[in-house]
């Protein structure tokens, strides 16, 4: 059986839906963290040396992958939606996509 | 199983319904209409299904093929067959009728929700429209008029499947050839029809609508272009 689904503006926009609501959880923790550093500095230098570890990099690094292709993603259905038609769709996605995995391998590679 | 047998399932009944298994000869260039014509007239009478013209223009046998919504007048079986096996469903997000027939009345009452008839002002007494082939508009119209009105697209929406009320590819698509057509005079009127959540503003643009037109449309591109037009109307103070 073919699934239906197997193409890449589908996979594009599971993508999109999936960077978004990971980035809708994560958001309310970056601001807490970022909070600590106001009500109690040494709570917030323990969370620094502890995200430090390269499990919590490893982890960042996804996030940076998510944010990117969200970022990538929105620009694409923006174009998509606002310019005039372009047939060349696929390659804006691969463009994306290639473009977050980049912006993940720089953030990793500056992290280990 | 012989390689000069396929292996045919089928779904037999409405909503409620069960599959079915036929054995069919293989034959050179068989199209999967000619293995269920085979079937109803050879194996089975009383199968229902439609189709009319054989030759990709009338749009009625389109058709669930291993999965996927197709014309099967004009998919060749070597090309779906996989290890000899055709699984045929009807086509998805419409009530089943019997068998491979399923109710198209909501499908094409939604082209008329979507203002999808032509409505001019001229009179037989007044002079032809000239429209140049190479007008920007005409051509965008042009692009948009083969539709075949067979369902593939309307079947593999997933707006459809989270929101009944959805007008649909085709639709939206018909709508987008009149917004372009010089000589229609619905304007605001059609976009109003078309614009809001069952509208085109509903399009996540997954574009599998794209990827199954048999007529290689584009029914994403046209409803960005109704988005387009929407989002101008409303700026312009037309739409409200």
């Amino acid at each position: 059986m073919k699934n239906i689904h197997n193409h890449p503006n589908y996979w594009a926009f599971i993508m999109h839906r999936l960077s978004g609501l990971a980035l809708a959880a994560f958001l309310p923790v970056h601001l807490y963290v970022l909070g600590l550093a106001l009500a109690d500095s040494s709570a917030f230098d323990d969370f620094i040396s502890w995200s430090n570890t390269p499990l919590l990099k490893f982890l960042e690094t996804g996030l940076v992958v998510f944010l990117s292709a969200h970022l990538t993603g929105g620009v694409r259905l923006l174009a998509l939606e606002f310019l005039e038609w372009r047939d060349w769709q696929n390659s804006m996605v691969a463009l994306s996509c290639g473009i977050s995995i980049c912006a993940g391998l720089v953030f990793f590679l500056n992290a280990t | 199983m012989s390689n000069d047998l396929i292996n045919v399932s089928i779904w037999r009944g409405g909503e409620d319904g069960e599959y079915q298994t036929y054995q069919v000869p293989r034959l050179e260039s068989q199209t999967v209409l000619d293995v269920v014509t085979y079937i109803q007239r050879e194996l089975d009478p009383s199968l229902s299904y439609r189709f009319a013209c054989r030759v990709g223009v009338c749009g009625s046998c389109a058709m669930t093929v291993n999965g996927k919504a197709r014309w099967t007048c004009r998919t060749h079986v070597s090309k779906v067959a996989e290890g000899g096996q055709l699984t045929l469903d009807p086509l998805n997000s419409m009530p089943r009728v019997k068998d491979l027939v399923v109710d198209m009345e909501t499908f094409f009452n939604k082209w008329a929700d979507a203002k999808g008839s032509f409505k001019g002002d001229k009179t037989r007494d007044d002079a032809l429209a000239y429209i140049s082939p190479d007008d920007p508009k005409r051509k965008i119209s042009s692009a948009g008029i083969e539709c075949i009105g067979c369902g593939a697209c309307y079947a593999t929406c997933d707006v459809i499947k989270w929101n009944p009320d959805y007008l649909g590819p085709a639709a939206l698509n018909r709508a987008w050839t009149l917004v372009n057509d010089e000589r229609d005079v619905t304007g605001l009127e059609r976009l109003a029809a078309v614009a809001g959540d069952n509208g085109c503003l509903g399009c996540h643009s997954q574009q599998g609508c794209v990827e199954r037109c048999p007529k290689s449309l584009n029914p994403t591109g046209a409803i960005a272009g109704l988005k387009r037009e929407t989002i101008k109307a409303v700026l312009k103070g037309e739409l409200s």
